[in-house]
């Protein structure tokens, strides 16, 4: 699969062997390379969250090779990540994923001694923890499973061991939204779903693995039943959980299931929907329409979600190192400035500092009051002065974290009940 | 006579040909795979019955079904009574061909563009707000919008309807065109009224044409998935959803489980249809 030239191994052999070495370890790799990256095409494919055209546009500007982006739901990213090893090189996916793909040896994992900013990655991406003090929530929190024992070993360990399967590059805690002009009182439960006074104007995502989590924090909010662990339920859990769902589904309390963000996003803006589970970039999305749309903190907590960049096991050579210098690109700022803007969090957020206004960083990140006008990243103005991001600053989201998406052990059991719920 | 057999052989080779490696060997492999196994990620050969015992099993697999066949014949009898009315208009109310064939034409006008964009752009018509409901409000005729015009089994059989119309019009249209004009006049003078040659002259006659019709618009909507999703707001499900749900949660054996069983049911269905007219003999 490499294309590394002859031409270059010349070169390289040259240096090395002409006493150069000095100087070719001065000189920064892709300089040396200069001609060759730009022929270099890395094939990456995820969820629509990260695969932003932008990314690509700005790779080019400052790394000189072509990133090629296929956005794709999560149900497709998996298939294809466990399925078509050969189709891609860059897989971005979320770490429930990678518990279903890493064991197919699809993926290789990567070198963290390369991965310059690698001390700075947020704690939760490394032992679990946000602060010193934080407690690990349930379900496949993403230091489960972001270690492995070596470069092509499949397994999970729970040390940092130096080998990360995914280079985390966004997260974000997500919660139910509502319409507060169509519901006219307070929300700050997760029980509110289910409320009959929602009959028909309720509606929750159709993927199972997150859709389960969602139901599970509204069933504790219930009190119905506590989990000993809503990331891994046993088949009564399953039963229980899906058990009271199906009956609020024959009662007419849903009116849609969704699957795609823009489903999501029309169902809200629409007025079908008062109350969903929903996305970050969704309520802004609805926002922009000039429709309010809150994006409510729960008593209970967040169901949070994280997604990392992954290196497919075929790539080698001259690609390989090309990815290298693009996860350290990734984590250098820039990206996790243009994130940050539309509402996530970068895995390193103090260099995303660098590419943000102060105001920026302050209602983002800090949960301050916007000194002007906040605008996304492609100028489209999202909040006034004045306003706060629901749910405060990053400390106060990401610590009151319940629960990760997860993949269970009785993870088929629980997608065929799944499916039986949809069809009943 | 040798040469002959040998010829005929030869000419029969390309289609059979095409027939096993794009129709025969597929559906071996499904049949094949329906009865392995599956793990989150991967599927491994087996020959266990397991995909079989959860399908027949569940009284969801039967409900599902049930609401297949509930879709499929209640689309067929709406799209049966408009076909036949727009045929029987353009082939024996319409004198000019010049006309007959520019209205026939007018009816495939929206089949030029996407299955998926006619079948969306009812959502925002049928919506709690939308146009259907603001404007049966404003008219007085309702006080409350319809929580039933959008994602119900009615907005579904809609869809179906709009989607599927002209493939019952276009048999039928056909088979109406080729009835002798002079069998509705001998009607006529032996003093039949409009409705007894219409039933006992026409209806007999177009049985090709409906059976036909019949046949596409069952196997569409009973094969259909995505219809179902959208209008039904992911709500109800068919057997295609079944299928995709697997599909996309890489259940590939138990997808192929459920799709053997749909195309036994189908077969058995046409099979049925088939009884009743001999396509064959009468077209």
């Amino acid at each position: 699969m490499t294309t590394i030239s002859k031409v270059r191994y010349s070169r390289r052999s040259l240096l090395k062997s002409g006493g150069a070495a000095v100087a070719a370890a001065a000189l920064p790799a892709p300089m040396v390379w200069g001609q060759e990256t730009k022929n270099i095409t890395l094939r990456q494919f995820g969820t629509g969250v990260s695969n932003l055209n932008d990314v690509a546009t700005k790779v080019k500007e400052d790394l000189g090779f072509t990133l090629e982006m296929t956005a794709l739901d999560s149900d497709s990213v998996t298939q294809r990540a466990a399925t078509q090893p050969d189709s891609f090189d860059i897989a971005d996916i979320e770490y429930w994923i990678c518990k279903k793909v890493w064991p197919t040896g699809n993926l290789q994992a990567m070198d963290t001694s390369k991965i310059a900013n690698y001390d700075k990655i947020v704690g939760i991406f490394r032992d679990g923890k946000l602060t010193p003090e934080s407690t690990i929530a349930q379900g496949t929190a993403p230091h489960t499973v972001g270690f492995t024992s070596g470069v092509n070993d499949t397994d999970f360990v729970n040390e940092e061991s130096g080998w990360m399967t995914l280079i985390p590059t966004i997260y974000n805690a997500d919660t139910l939204g509502i319409r507060p002009d169509l519901i006219g009182r307070p929300i700050s439960n997760w029980s509110e779903l289910l409320n009959p006074e929602f009959k028909g104007k309720a509606s929750i995502l159709d993927i199972s693995s997150i859709g389960i989590m969602d139901m599970a924090m509204v069933v504790e909010s219930m009190g119905e039943y506590t989990y000993p662990d809503k990331g891994n339920m046993t088949k009564e859990e399953i039963d229980l959980t899906l058990g009271i769902f199906t009956e609020a589904k024959k009662n007419g309390q849903f009116r849609a299931f969704w699957k795609s963000f823009d489903e999501s996003v029309n169902l809200m803006a629409s007025g079908e929907v008062v109350i969903q589970s929903m996305w970050s970039p969704a309520i802004t999305a609805v926002r922009s329409q000039g429709i309010p749309c809150v994006y409510q903190p729960l008593e209970e907590g967040y169901r949070s979600w994280g997604g990392g960049i992954g290196l497919s096991a075929s790539l080698s050579g001259m690609e390989l190192d090309a990815a290298y210098e693009y996860i350290n690109w990734y984590l250098s700022g820039w990206v996790g400035g243009f994130l940050m803007r539309q509402g996530y969090y970068s895995a390193v957020p103090e260099t995303s500092k660098d590419y943000m206004s102060a105001d920026e960083w302050g209602f983002w990140f800090e949960g301050k009051e916007a000194q002007g006008d906040i605008t996304n990243p492609f100028g489209q103005v999202m909040e006034k002065a004045g306003a706060t991001r629901d749910g405060g600053s990053f400390y106060d989201r990401m610590g009151a974290v319940a629960c990760w998406n997860a993949v269970m052990d009785e993870n088929q059991y629980m997608v065929r009940k799944w499916n039986e719920f949809i069809a009943s | 006579m040798r040469n002959h057999s040998i010829i005929g052989w030869l000419l029969a080779t390309p289609l059979t040909l095409v027939l096993l490696v794009f129709l025969v060997a597929p559906i071996l492999m499904i049949v094949t795979v329906s009865f392995w196994g599956a793990t989150e990620w991967s599927i491994y050969p087996a020959f266990q019955f397991d995909n079989y015992e959860f399908l027949l099993g569940s009284n969801v697999t039967y409900r599902v079904f049930f609401n297949t066949f509930k879709y499929a014949l209640i689309t067929w009898a709406f799209t049966l009574l408009i076909g036949f009315t727009v045929a029987y208009y353009l082939a024996f109310h319409i004198r000019s061909q010049t006309w007959q064939i520019a209205l026939f034409l007018l009816c495939t006008i929206p089949f030029l563009t996407s299955n998926i964009i006619r079948m969306i752009s009812w959502i925002p018509f049928l919506g709690r707000n939308g146009i259907a409901n603001s404007t049966l409000m404003s008219m007085g005729v309702i006080d409350e919008p319809l929580e039933w015009l959008l994602f119900s089994d009615f907005s579904v059989i809609l869809a179906f309807v709009h989607l599927y119309t002209l493939f019952m019009v276009v048999p039928i249209f056909n088979t109406m065109m080729r009835i002798d004009k002079s069998l509705i006049e001998a009607a006529a003078d032996n003093g039949a009224t409009g409705w007894q040659t219409q039933w006992h002259v026409i209806v007999p006659l177009t049985k090709p044409g409906i059976m036909i019709g019949t046949i596409f618009v069952v196997a569409l909507v009973m094969g259909d998935f995505i219809t179902v999703r959208f209008m039904s707001g992911s709500q109800s499900a068919n057997v295609g959803r079944m299928i995709q749900n697997d599909i996309a949660l890489l259940q590939y054996p138990s997808a192929s489980a459920t799709a053997v069983i749909l195309l036994i049911t189908v077969l058995l269905l046409i099979g049925t249809l088939l009884r009743f007219v001999d396509i064959r003999k009468e077209l």
